[in-house]
């Protein structure tokens, strides 16, 4: 299914930019922070919609103007490529705030066993983080799911765009609709099942 | 050992240490007291550069560590730390906390750096728990898992922050122990302390310290039973 397809390759790399971003706000170098708050602030400030139809039309459209030859790109890839950027921006902002949540004795604990700054973040500050972000993270993914339906407008098959199609051939609007939309119910919630349980597993030895 | 020549340490407006100069020598234990916000805790911090002195030199073992162009984390691996709230490290087991930074900051094996950290553990009293995560532990057993955490980085310093301040009060004796023990053993240490007690036993020297600069300092008998400043007296008589 398309969706999920869409939806998990877009939460993947949106973790990777998200963590990439959400360090790079947290950077005492401007050279890292400015870029992140920009993209974090960019993308988090303007609806998915909109992103999605630049992306798609704008971008290579500005493109063919400039340099006279047209390109296409593939729905499905223009939409990972998208919800993967706009994911990362919220995932930037869970993951500074996971970061900033792990109390700071735990970074003096580090630097003054002679850890480096990355050494302690990657073993000390990053792994408790992301096990404090996982709820969070879980309703990202969750947004996500729902929120790749607009991807319908770039024609990709996603489920809301097959039921369309499927209307325009049956007219059933309502059942068909309703059918979409307990998809997306079932989907949702068989995703936060998943959450509340890795949850549960990671989370048993949390307490200092 | 250590050298602390004029430090002087400003938070923005705040004054905390106004010209603390000292020399400790190598096995020497000193012990610091002093109200609280006198800056004792911050004094400590400059020693391993948790805090960054504003002004002044402090050397350890001939080496200038506020020098601009010295390697932070090289001084951080001679001085080893104990903090007030232990901040053992959550999501790993007793022996993890203990092995991990010999093991990334000092590049030994696996097997001998959790060979050290048996050691080490065993002699805190805990080798039992090497297996447990942190959350299992009473207080007193974190705080000892952290001593044995510091020492095994084998630092040339130990600097305790307040290591049983937040201690049940029938746990502060099993760290005070391991603590003796390793004065005994010969280390240098600084310890920040209300242990009136420990200072007295062990201590070598008795730093008193108020807003910011020493008042006074001399052996335990010279500032228990004979201190010559009112200050000291006053605090003592409302500690005592």
């Amino acid at each position: 299914m398309i969706t999920i397809e869409i939806t998990s390759f877009s939460l993947l790399f949106g973790m990777i930019l998200g963590t990439v971003s959400g360090l790079g706000k947290l950077s005492k170098k401007r050279f890292f922070r400015y870029p992140s708050i920009v993209y974090i602030d960019f993308i988090r400030g303007t609806p998915l919609l909109v992103q999605i139809l630049l992306f798609y039309y704008g971008i290579p459209g500005l493109y063919s103007n400039v340099t006279g030859n047209s390109f296409n790109i593939d729905p499905i890839l223009a939409g990972i490529i998208v919800c993967s950027i706009n994911s990362g921006a919220y995932i930037a902002e869970i993951v500074r705030a996971g970061i900033q949540s792990i109390d700071k004795g735990q970074m003096e604990a580090a630097r003054s066993l002679g850890m480096n700054e990355r050494m302690a973040m990657k073993e000390i500050i990053l792994p408790q983080a992301f096990r404090r972000i996982i709820p969070p993270l879980g309703n990202e993914f969750i947004a996500l799911l729902k929120d790749s339906s607009l991807l319908a407008v770039i024609g990709v098959h996603e489920l809301l765009k097959t039921g369309q199609l499927y209307i325009s051939r049956t007219f059933a609007a309502f059942p068909v609709y309703i059918a979409v939309a307990l998809m997306y119910l079932i989907l949702t919630i068989v995703i936060s099942r998943i959450v509340s349980y890795s949850e549960r597993r990671l989370g048993v030895s949390d307490r200092s | 050992m250590i050298g602390v020549k004029g430090l002087y340490k400003r938070f923005g407006e705040l004054e905390v240490l106004k010209g603390i100069s000292i020399d400790i020598k190598e096995s020497e234990v000193v012990c610091v007291i002093g109200p609280s916000g006198s800056g004792k805790s911050t004094f400590l911090r400059c020693i391993n550069l948790l805090e960054m002195p504003s002004s002044g030199e402090i050397t350890i073992d001939g080496e200038t560590i506020t020098d601009k162009n010295i390697d932070l984390n090289k001084i951080r691996e001679e001085a080893g730390m104990v903090f007030q709230h232990f901040n053992l490290f959550p999501h790993k087991t007793t022996l993890q906390n203990v092995a991990l930074a010999p093991m990334k900051v000092r590049k030994l094996s696996k097997e001998e750096a959790e060979e050290r950290a048996l050691e080490l553990l065993d002699k805190v009293g805990l080798a039992d728990k090497a297996h447990v995560y942190p959350s299992s532990l009473s207080g007193g057993q974190k705080q000892r898992v952290a001593i044995a955490r510091a020492l095994a980085m084998r630092p040339k310093v130990m600097l305790f922050d307040e290591p049983t301040s937040a201690l049940d009060p029938e746990m502060v004796g099993e760290v005070l122990g391991v603590m003796k023990d390793l004065a005994m053993a010969g280390m240098t240490m600084v310890v920040v302390t209300h242990e009136m007690g420990f200072a007295r036993e062990v201590a070598d020297r008795v730093l008193f310290m108020d807003d910011g600069i020493i008042i006074e300092q001399g052996t335990p008998d010279d500032i228990f039973s004979n201190a010559k400043h009112e200050r000291t007296r006053s605090f003592l008589g409302k500690i005592l």
